[in-house]
């Protein structure tokens, strides 16, 4: 009996071995310490987006979902959040940050000369 | 039940492969989205407090890499099961309905359980909560996603129990859909744990 495409555990058995490969890829490469600490960083980070695509397409069947357009905008609208989310606070503690663990006279030194104050 | 056949019409796309063409689908993957929101907020909370350790330990001293990739591996493998479990219910198989979301429930709570121990070790070592800002954020975001598994076991431990004695019902196959898109969404947002929280957090 041949299953129709839709109705196939292929997908899934596709998904689950790239993802094992990238998840133990990525731990392997942290433990071994074998690149520098930023190369590790950026390659780490790009095999779990690489993963989150994986897993996106395989087991959550993103290309069946594009056929729908509602749903495909709740998901862009998503990725705006979340990425507005991490990114906008990530950078406005920073500049936080920098204000508080400073002592005062270096801080005001660089807001003279960054910010024209 | 008399709408057996209307509950049939209604979860025919789901059994043929669309599902997003499903309205109570839809319905659940705008939850699905906004709870990934609630998680982008935690993550960025983990994100700037992580070298906040008040002099405490930090990731390097607590996490032990060995035990957190068997706690992803099991997770891994509970989605991969749950996927083939919801192709099961679209083929209408009880038995490998029962099979593959009861492999799913035991390699869950098996992922439950080692996190519950990691967090029992940690307090009892005096790293709790309480400790510094760094573990705060760790056990809230570690912790909301445990919190979701769990509710996922319980919700999972009641459709097999509905399933073993109705059989898969037209309205069962459209609540293990839901269940494994649940599920699936549970794992992405592990990949991003294990990698940002414990990979980067021992560099």
């Amino acid at each position: 009996m041949s299953t129709p495409a839709h109705a196939s555990t292929k997908p899934y058995i596709i998904g689950f071995v790239l993802s094992l490969l990238l998840t133990t890829e990525a731990y392997i490469l942290t433990t071994s310490h074998s690149f520098a600490t930023g190369t590790i960083i950026i390659i780490v980070l790009v095999l779990a987006i690489v993963q989150l695509l994986v897993q996106l397409f395989f087991f959550l069947h993103l290309d069946r979902m594009a056929k729908t357009p509602w749903n495909i905008l709740m998901f862009v609208f998503m990725a705006f959040t979340v990425s507005l989310v991490i990114f906008a606070s990530l950078w406005i503690m920073k500049n936080l940050d920098y204000g508080h663990t400073h002592p005062a006279e270096q801080t005001s030194q660089y807001l003279k000369n960054n910010e024209d104050l | 039940m008399s709408n057996d056949a209307e509950v049939l019409a209604e979860v025919q796309p789901i059994i043929d492969g669309d599902q997003f063409q499903n309205k109570t689908i839809f319905g659940f993957w705008v939850y699905l989205m906004t709870d990934l929101v609630l998680f982008a907020s935690l993550f960025a909370t983990f994100a700037v407090l992580h070298n906040n350790t008040a002099g405490g330990p930090g990731g390097a001293e607590l996490f032990k890499l060995p035990y957190v990739l068997i706690e992803t591996i099991l997770l891994l493998t509970s989605s991969f099961s749950a996927g083939l479990g919801q192709l099961a219910a679209r083929r209408r198989d009880k038995t490998q309905v029962l099979i593959w979301f009861g492999i799913t429930f035991v390699l869950g709570a098996a992922f439950l359980g080692l996190e519950l121990h990691e967090f029992s070790n940690l307090a009892a070592e005096g790293h709790s909560w309480a400790r510094s800002g760094f573990l705060s954020a760790f056990f809230t975001l570690v912790g909301t996603h445990g919190a979701h598994i769990a509710s996922g076991l319980i919700w999972m431990a009641l459709l097999l129990v509905r399933v073993a004695q109705k059989g898969v019902t037209p309205r069962m196959i459209k609540r293990l859909s839901l269940l494994s898109l649940f599920w699936h969404m549970l794992d992405v947002v592990w990949i991003f744990i294990f990698t940002i929280v414990y990979l980067l957090g021992v560099l």
